[in-house]
């Protein structure tokens, strides 16, 4: 079909990268956005502004931004941390940050702050009675959540966190940036070398639409299951 | 004042007269590039939903087919494919054409503009769909043809439904133009790259640029809760 002049195997390593990015910024969003919806509807006004604070900073500012900060910064932070634990302690400690992981945080710390809007509304969306009766069964705090809350939060959670999924595959693009080699950096790469920039960039666009389409129809799927048993109204 | 600020710029070494000046120049830079390309976007828009919203496959397939692309891959490939990609059509660079190609600004015009239309394309056809059908029933019985009940019912009511996600799209459009930093234009993100290498200072550079570009939000969420409190008046509650 094509001829990817020998540049195959690095993007399919690329695509690789690409899609490990991806799920584990998505592990990391879905875990913060659980603690910040929970924080948003905590009785504790600490917890409440800080979730506030982070969602608003974070909506603020371009993902880019964010990257570059995290990547540049994240290592002379961690150096002058090194430098400062060698001056006290003489510990010798070194950390390269690399752009695998300033992309995890990063991704993830942005859509953590999608994910706790999505969260907060699928938390509000579940009858205050429900929480009340598995209390009034002696259910624990913790049980309540995870037999009660969770099932029935999940339902209405869901076409948020596949619409924040399909814009968090495409934001992935944005690590090849600060030099991690994902597939749109072996792309241009190659295109620059073989100035073919329609013959390298389209097969990439392809398979980043293949995996959006794939997720369209996982989640579609996901979405029946969870709706099983719901009457709709009219 | 002005001294206490003169005084602040003299002792300070990053941001100068000179990096100001340089930021500045990224903000226009940005703002030019937002606005153009949401203000031709939306132009675009409007007809490509009335299209997208027509019975026939032929005229709808070919929009859906132009959103689904555009909208299910990343704006960034979008951008090089244009910009290394019109470089490479034979004969360009002898037309009138390249000299305003050869300029990375219109590459990136073009991606944001095709882009930010294919997403208001599906806003507004959400918005046009979701008409209640007694309002184009009490059109149609009072003669209107299938022109001015577009013009007088259905595209005023959606223009109300579809303000709030529009809203969000000029803002996700403000943040993906950080992206035209990496094809050599000096928005504020590149700004912020440049003084970024001058000084080796990553948390002076890139905040100071965060809170530029929150500063924009900010002012664009204000005038959209204005715009949407104008347009949805009748709906408040009496007496507010």
């Amino acid at each position: 079909m094509f001829d990817l002049k020998g540049y195959g195997p690095s993007l399919m390593e690329g695509a690789i990268v690409t899609i490990e990015l991806a799920f584990l910024s998505l592990a990391v969003a879905l875990a913060l956005g659980l603690i910040g919806a929970s924080s948003k509807l905590s009785g504790n006004r600490l917890l409440r502004n800080t979730a506030t604070a982070y969602t608003t900073l974070i909506r603020g500012v371009p993902d880019l931004v964010m990257m570059l900060l995290f990547y540049y910064g994240g290592q002379v932070a961690v150096n002058n941390l090194s430098d400062l634990l060698y001056e006290l302690y003489e510990i010798d400690f070194f950390f390269q940050f690399d752009p695998f992981i300033s992309g995890v945080v990063t991704i993830g710390l942005i859509f953590g702050a999608y994910m706790t809007e999505t969260f907060r509304g699928a938390f509000l969306a579940v009858e205050k009675g429900q929480i009340e009766a598995a209390r009034a069964y002696g259910f624990t705090r913790w049980h309540a959540f995870r037999r009660v809350m969770l099932p029935q939060m999940l339902r209405h959670a869901l076409p948020g966190i596949g619409n924040n999924w399909q814009v968090l595959l495409k934001t992935t693009a944005l690590v090849s940036i600060i030099g991690l080699t994902d597939m749109v950096r072996v792309a241009e790469e190659a295109a620059k070398a073989e100035r073919m920039p329609f013959h390298f960039f389209i097969p990439v666009a392809l398979v980043y639409l293949g995996l959006t389409a794939g997720s369209e129809l996982f989640i579609k799927w996901l979405d029946k299951r969870a709706n099983v048993g719901v009457v709709h109204g009219d | 004042m002005p001294e206490f600020i003169a005084e602040l710029l003299n002792h300070n070494d990053i941001f100068n007269a000179t990096t100001l000046m340089h930021y500045w120049d990224g903000l226009v830079t940005t703002v030019q590039l937002v606005f153009l390309s949401l203000v031709i976007g939306l132009l675009m828009a409007l007809p490509l939903a009335i299209l997208r919203t027509v019975k026939n496959p032929l005229v709808s397939g070919p929009v859906w087919l132009y959103t689904y692309l555009f909208r299910g891959t990343p704006l960034l490939i979008q951008l090089y494919i244009i910009y290394y990609g019109v470089a490479q059509i034979p004969g360009i660079q002898d037309t009138f054409w390249w000299t305003i190609f050869r300029e990375p600004f219109y590459p990136a015009l073009l991606a944001f503009t095709l882009n930010t239309a294919a997403y208001t394309t599906e806003i507004i056809r959400g918005a046009i769909v979701a008409t209640p059908n007694g309002e184009i029933e009490a059109a149609k019985a009072f003669g209107m043809n299938w022109a001015m009940r577009m013009r007088r019912i259905i595209l005023p009511n959606a223009a109300r439904r579809a303000v709030q996600a529009y809203s969000n799209e000029v803002i996700f459009m403000l943040h993906a133009s950080a992206i035209a930093s990496v094809v050599t234009i000096v928005d504020l993100t590149g700004a912020a790259r440049d003084i970024y290498s001058r000084f080796y200072a990553p948390f002076d550079a890139f905040i100071f640029v965060a809170l530029l570009y929150m500063m924009l939000t900010f002012i664009l969420v204000f005038v959209f809760r204005k715009l949407e409190n104008h347009l949805l008046k009748h709906q408040r509650p009496a007496g507010s």
